[in-house]
């Protein structure tokens, strides 16, 4: 019977019931929400980034990423790269070469990152293809480069007009080049638009005078959770002097710092809503307390011990949580699905803001089960802390006067 | 006669430590089983606070109440709730009935707390039920029930567990004329079929009326103590 006490006490007062459902819900869905977009951006920023550039891990020549030269280049031993194609978390090695070179058109010239890339093998990696807006690919033999939307605006230059490249090639040596622009990509990094140039991995090392050497090893794998397993893995299949293997956290400490910065600013606000929640789900406990004071009273009178009637307050407290909960995560999931599935892109100051960070102007969204989990087991533990309030008020309940109340 | 309520120089005092208001000065007096009594008096004159110390709802500040040899004041808290569960039947001005549930299933949530099986207690709440003349209201919640049916229901839940006595605090204050006199035919027809003791506060001259035996108080004592049956067995004596 007490069950079914519980039950009807929640519903002697729909519209409260309902009031409390709903708040309990929207907390849930507004802390999940929260997340679920703090969750998403960050996956994206990581992606962006580590599918875009670095790759989730990348072997080195030792000393290459402290000192960023083409004499710290090195030439992959057969052996080394048929151990790491065996291995079942790497999906592909892209071999490249990173350095720079001004490149030139007309009466304009600029400073670019010039990337010799293997077309094939980087674009399983990063999808370069598909982020070509004019003109085509890169092929393994060509010798026509592709270049940035921003540089090839600022070069003032088109699909078919040639550039002219001067830069500083290995061991000090001069590297010259004139090269058909092929193609021109947009990527949702602003700082590759307006910098980027690439160019088939033997036409750099013609170009950059190092046959068969590359500056950078980048390993797609296959889950990028386990990065400091594959770490040791492939660290136990090469040479520790010749060679470093780093993952994207090592390679991009800004990225991480700057996810940790919006992390913990993001909990903060977290931590707020869970506040405003508490306090507005506390009115209404406060107010079902208060108006059954007389009611407790009189089932104390009867004969009904306190810790049943504690009971009893903490079951309908229960129900009302678990109910909230659930009836928010109803809605949050399928909300967030959609969401996940159809990103926000930010338009006007809001994306420049995001552009000038170098970050690309769109709201992701998680749907990690995590996320919604976690949620909406700190909104359960609110509501049940809050729950403890009748449970002390019906302790201190003064029988007589709750009866006379 | 056995003794079922002993009350030895009750004292009460509220706000002791600030204004003292002295609501029982040091009253005394027995119920014996099968009592139909009423406690009379003018508002204030303590009737409600007297109920609530017979009823082990509050404790005096001096003095001692037994109930069937039990003094009230050696029981904590939870035997003292046990105590008013099994002994103490209670029937408020208000009804006070649990709004969430049935008229039978607010007089068989007493049994439930007293550990009586389900079939037991249902079937007990339907012969009570029966007893108050309310057959028929059994899946009635209260708001469906008249003032009167709810105030019996009161009074079928205050006898589900077979108490020592049962306490009615201004049972008829919010009822008509008819509900009342039905109301006190119920209870007078159980005091004389069941024996079943009955005190009252009240200030319904029908209560009194019906009452064989009526305790007056004024400020805090007893001023006068008429008891129907005793004085009429004293007159019938030769």
């Amino acid at each position: 019977m007490y069950l079914k006490l519980a039950w009807r006490n929640i519903w002697r007062n729909k519209r409260r019931t309902i009031i409390t459902l709903m708040s309990i819900a929207f907390a849930v869905f507004f802390a999940s929400l929260m997340q679920s977009m703090q969750l998403g951006t960050y996956a994206n920023m990581i992606s962006n980034s580590v599918r875009f550039y670095t790759g989730y891990a990348q072997i080195h020549k030792t000393g290459y990423w402290e000192e960023r030269s083409l004499d710290n280049s090195f030439s992959l031993p057969e052996n080394v790269e048929k151990a790491l194609m065996a291995s079942e978390s790497i999906v592909t090695i892209v071999p490249r070469i990173e350095s720079f070179s001004l490149v030139s058109f007309g009466e304009k010239a600029k400073g670019a990152m010039l990337i010799g890339i293997d077309p094939f093998k980087e674009n399983e990696l990063t999808s370069l293809k598909e982020k070509l807006v004019q003109g085509q690919y890169l092929t393994e033999n060509g010798n026509s480069l592709i270049i940035g939307k921003g540089l090839a605006e600022y070069l003032n230059v088109q699909v078919g007009d040639t550039l002219a490249l001067i830069g500083q090639g290995y061991r000090g040596m001069n590297a010259v080049g004139k090269y058909g622009v092929g193609g021109i990509i947009e990527t949702p990094i602003a700082a590759f638009n307006d910098q980027a140039v690439y160019l088939p991995l033997a036409e750099a090392q013609y170009y950059f005078g190092m046959e068969n050497q590359i500056t950078n090893l980048a390993l797609n794998v296959n889950d990028f959770t386990k990065l400091d397993k594959l770490k040791n893995e492939v660290g136990s299949q090469i040479s520790h002097n010749d060679y470093e293997v780093m993952t994207w956290r090592e390679m991009m400490p800004e990225l991480v710092q700057q996810i940790e910065l919006d992390d913990a600013s993001g909990k903060i606000i977290l931590y707020v809503l869970y506040v405003i929640i508490g306090f507005g789900m506390f009115g209404t406990i406060l107010m079902m307390a208060r108006e059954r004071t007389y009611e407790f009273g009189i089932l104390v009178a009867i004969g009904m011990r306190r810790r049943r009637l504690k009971l009893l307050s903490m079951a309908e407290m229960i129900i009302l949580s678990f109910g909230g909960v659930a009836l928010g995560m109803s809605f949050s999931f399928p909300i967030m699905t959609v969401l996940h599935y159809n990103p926000i892109y930010l338009t006007g100051e809001f994306a420049e803001v995001y552009k000038k960070f170098g970050i690309e102007p769109v709201l992701n969204f998680s749907i990690s089960p995590v996320i919604f989990f976690d949620q909406a087991v700190i909104i359960l533990v609110i509501s049940l802390l809050l729950g403890i309030y009748p449970v002390l008020h019906i302790g201190r309940l003064n029988t007589v006067e709750a009866i006379r109340s | 006669m056995m003794k079922v309520i002993e009350a030895h120089k009750i004292t009460k005092v509220y706000n002791a430590d600030k204004v003292p208001v002295n609501a029982l000065r040091g009253i005394s007096f027995s119920v014996d089983r099968g009592e139909f009594t009423a406690i009379v008096g003018p508002s204030g004159c303590g009737k409600s606070t007297l109920l609530n110390i017979v009823g082990g709802l509050d404790n005096p500040t001096k003095g001692k109440i037994t109930i069937e040899g039990n003094d009230l004041s050696n029981l904590k808290e939870n035997k003292l709730i046990d105590f008013r569960l099994d002994k103490i039947g209670f029937v408020f001005q208000s009804y006070n009935l649990i709004p969430v549930l049935t008229a039978r299933e607010n007089i068989a949530l007493i049994m439930e707390l007293q550990g009586v099986g389900k079939r037991a207690r249902n079937d007990r709440a339907m012969y009570l039920l029966r007893a108050v003349g309310l057959e028929g209201k059994e899946d009635k919640r209260p708001t469906e029930l008249s003032g009167g049916q709810q105030q019996r229901v009161a009074v079928a839940r205050a006898l589900a567990s077979e108490p020592a006595f049962i306490l009615a605090d201004e049972p008829t204050a919010n009822l008509d004329s008819v509900a009342t006199d039905n109301l006190l035919d119920i209870m007078a027809g159980i005091n004389k079929e069941k024996g079943t003791t009955f005190i009252f506060s009240t200030h319904d001259q029908r209560v009194i009326d019906k009452a064989r035996r009526v305790i007056r108080l004024e400020d805090g004592l007893i001023v006068s103590d008429n008891n129907l049956v005793t004085n009429k067995a004293h007159e019938d004596r030769p």
